[in-house]
């Protein structure tokens, strides 16, 4: 049972699709039993008492839309039959982040205040993916806007579960789309990464997540949280179907002046091309970590847990076993300034693109009578936005407010520079380490458990640690499963390299998976996926 | 929420709260007011870690990471008039709508001095 169609990543799924052994409507089905299998009742709005049923489902969709599936199955099938090309992702089930637009479904951004808003249009992202023939299953749960590291922040409940361990977070905020791959509830899904939304997930529920160069993909027809950092990204099974779905979605587009010009590369092509030679930097500030003790609050040097500091040296040992060679000891000080510069640029931004909604053009507005506009603001604004969203919005008008702000803007502005030197002193071909890329862990734990530290607004944000550092500086990072830890929860290691140099950190996460093919963690299933 | 309740109340004050709550266009419960503010207050702990760095006044500061060249930098577009063909799907979601008007409550109105 262990290879349902739902199961095997893209490219053996279009493998056989070519070669007439399966349809794509026989792919599409296997997905939706699948969902029906696991997946629980649908989230909704409405007040919630959590149940113990609840939490032996994943619950990673918002929104299904079967119907609009089927119509997209049977197009590609129609296309095989008649021998033309259906696409370089035909057939494939694709999960997106509720917080792209896709034309004719509901759009929340996990949020109240956008519950009845329909997309006009679909996200460039989104129109790429379905052009190549991907197949839209459904709109996945997401913390709400994206404010969060656990997904549990959405508006929408029951919030999904791990599928390792549906008692445990899944991750966010793009934690609807990395439980749905690795429940087999879609092959493939978009994902977006502000802080660590896509490689955080990714390594919680063992599956692939690329935060790809800022620009490198457009962000037209995604909901804003914070401009500067929000890049949108794969979520996939393995290595090369991430490479497909990036190959897919980059390159310019004239919706969005922030999509760079760079030429996409044939990220497929150098795939197989191993690690000889390469350089892999190791950086001892990816393992002292300084996050607030959980109860007290206050901020400590802790070292990060031995399992994951173990896989990530394994991973490094396997690599070198390939041919890399590693580079110990890279420095990297700036690292920890990472979350508090974001507690500053992060807000700023969200409060400023979060001025729009006000119950007046689209979305939820207050049902009740008011006495004027500014009251329908306020209530409108009060009910239809959660606590995180809230506090979101009073923190960046706090911090950017000229008689509060203390210069903490400017200053964080700085330090993101001193963040991205960092970087560029490890990769610089002429310096001491000429590091074609880094390894480090992806997060500083494992999956945790429901409710262990949501409604902490500031433990929550130290989950990013080691992915938002990416963000600041704009680079690249691809998150690969590297293990299990003691309880079965997977543990994920990141490759970082400079501008657009996906097409290596895939090169590099493939000879990782050749390397360590026969292990025996890869034939673990997750929980949820018992009986099934 | 009441994982952070015994923090300390930090520098914010209840009633530059408020303000920035007006600003904010933000009707809030009470309870929830409360948790806002100390929430607040220990981010405020947390990006005072920010101090502790010593940046140079020269540095520049970072907009977003990715120095956009000129080899990579779309160019402006031209600037023509474009047709919108979602316009109706657009209106429609206006959660109150006459006549192809958005309806809106009473516009309270300000004498300028």
């Amino acid at each position: 049972m262990s290879q349902a169609l739902c199961d095997l990543p893209a490219h053996l799924l279009m493998h056989r699709l070519r070669r007439g052994e399966i349809t794509a409507v026989e792919i599409l089905e296997a997905t939706l039993a699948r969902i029906e299998a696991v997946e629980g009742h649908p989230p909704s709005s409405e007040p919630y008492t959590p149940s113990p049923e609840d939490r032996q489902k994943v619950h990673a969709y918002l929104t299904l839309t079967a119907e609009r599936a089927r119509a997209q199955a049977e197009s590609v099938d129609r296309a095989l039959a008649a021998g033309e090309d259906p696409g370089p992702l035909a057939g494939v089930p694709l999960a997106v982040k509720d917080l792209f637009c896709v034309r004719g479904t509901p759009s929340t951004a996990g949020s109240r205040i956008l519950e009845r808003f329909i997309a006009p249009y679909s996200a460039t992202p989104v129109a790429r993916l379905e052009a190549a023939g991907a197949i839209t299953v459904g709109k996945t749960n997401l913390d709400e806007f994206a404010f969060g590291s656990s997904n549990e922040a959405t508006a929408y409940f029951p919030s999904p579960g791990n599928p390792w361990d549906p008692k445990r977070v899944p991750g966010g905020s793009s934690g609807g789309s990395a439980a749905a791959v690795a429940a087999g509830e879609a092959t493939i899904s978009l994902g977006t990464d502000t802080a660590g939304s896509i490689r955080q997930p990714a390594a919680f529920c063992g599956v692939v997540g690329l935060k790809p160069t800022y620009g490198r993909v457009s962000r037209y027809g995604l909901i804003a949280f914070a401009s500067s950092l929000d890049c949108p990204g794969p979520i996939a099974r393995d290595v090369r179907d991430a490479a497909l779905m990036l190959k897919v979605i980059a390159g310019a587009d004239h919706h969005d002046a922030t999509a760079a010009e760079a030429p996409v590369q044939d990220y497929l092509a150098g795939l197989e091309q191993g690690v000889k030679g390469l350089r892999i930097g190791l950086s001892p500030d990816y393992y002292r970590l300084k996050y607030p003790e959980q109860g007290s609050g206050e901020l400590r040097e802790q070292p990060i847990g031995k399992e994951i500091e173990a896989a990530a040296l394994r991973a490094a040992d396997a690599l070198a076993d390939a041919g890399a060679e590693i580079v110990e000891d890279v420095p990297l000080p700036n690292t920890h300034y990472g979350i508090p510069a974001y507690f500053v640029i992060s807000r700023v931004e969200a409060a400023s693109n979060l001025h729009r909604y006000d119950g007046v053009k689209y979305g939820y507005r207050y049902e009740g009578t008011v006495a004027d506009l500014f009251e329908l603001y306020r209530k409108t604004r009060g009910r239809g936005f959660g606590p995180q969203v809230k506090l979101r919005i009073l923190m960046g008008m706090y911090v950017s407010a000229e008689q509060y702000e203390k210069g903490y803007y400017e200053k964080a502005l700085r330090v993101r520079t001193v963040i991205r030197r960092d970087f560029e002193a490890a990769f610089d071909p002429g310096g001491p380490y000429r590091l074609d890329c880094l390894l480090t862990p992806t997060t500083p734990t494992t999956a945790f458990e429901l409710g262990a530290v949501y409604g902490d607004s500031v433990l929550m944000q130290y989950a990013d640690l080691l992915t938002v550092p990416a963000n600041h500086a704009g680079i690249p990072g691809l998150s690969i499963p590297a293990g299990l830890d003691s309880n079965d929860l997977p543990i994920g290691v990141q490759f970082l390299g400079p501008d657009f140099s996906e097409g290596l950190l895939l090169r590099v996460g493939r000879a990782y998976e050749l390397a360590t093919e026969g292990e025996a963690w890869r034939s673990v299933r997750p929980r949820v996926l018992e009986g099934v | 929420m009441s994982k952070t309740e015994g923090r300390g109340t930090g520098a914010l004050s209840r009633e530059v709260f408020d303000h920035l709550v007006e600003l904010a266009a933000l009707a809030l419960e009470v309870e929830e007011a409360a948790y806002l503010l100390r929430e607040m207050n220990g981010q405020l702990e947390a990006i005072r870690e920010l101090e502790a760095i010593e940046v140079d006044e020269g540095v520049p500061i970072t907009s977003h990471g990715v120095p956009y060249r000129e080899a990579i930098r779309p160019p402006l577009r031209e600037d023509e008039i474009q047709a919108c063909d979602e316009a109706e799907d657009i209106l429609e979601q206006a959660p109150e709508l006459e006549d192809r008007y958005v309806v809106v409550p009473d516009i309270p109105h300000t004498e300028l001095e």
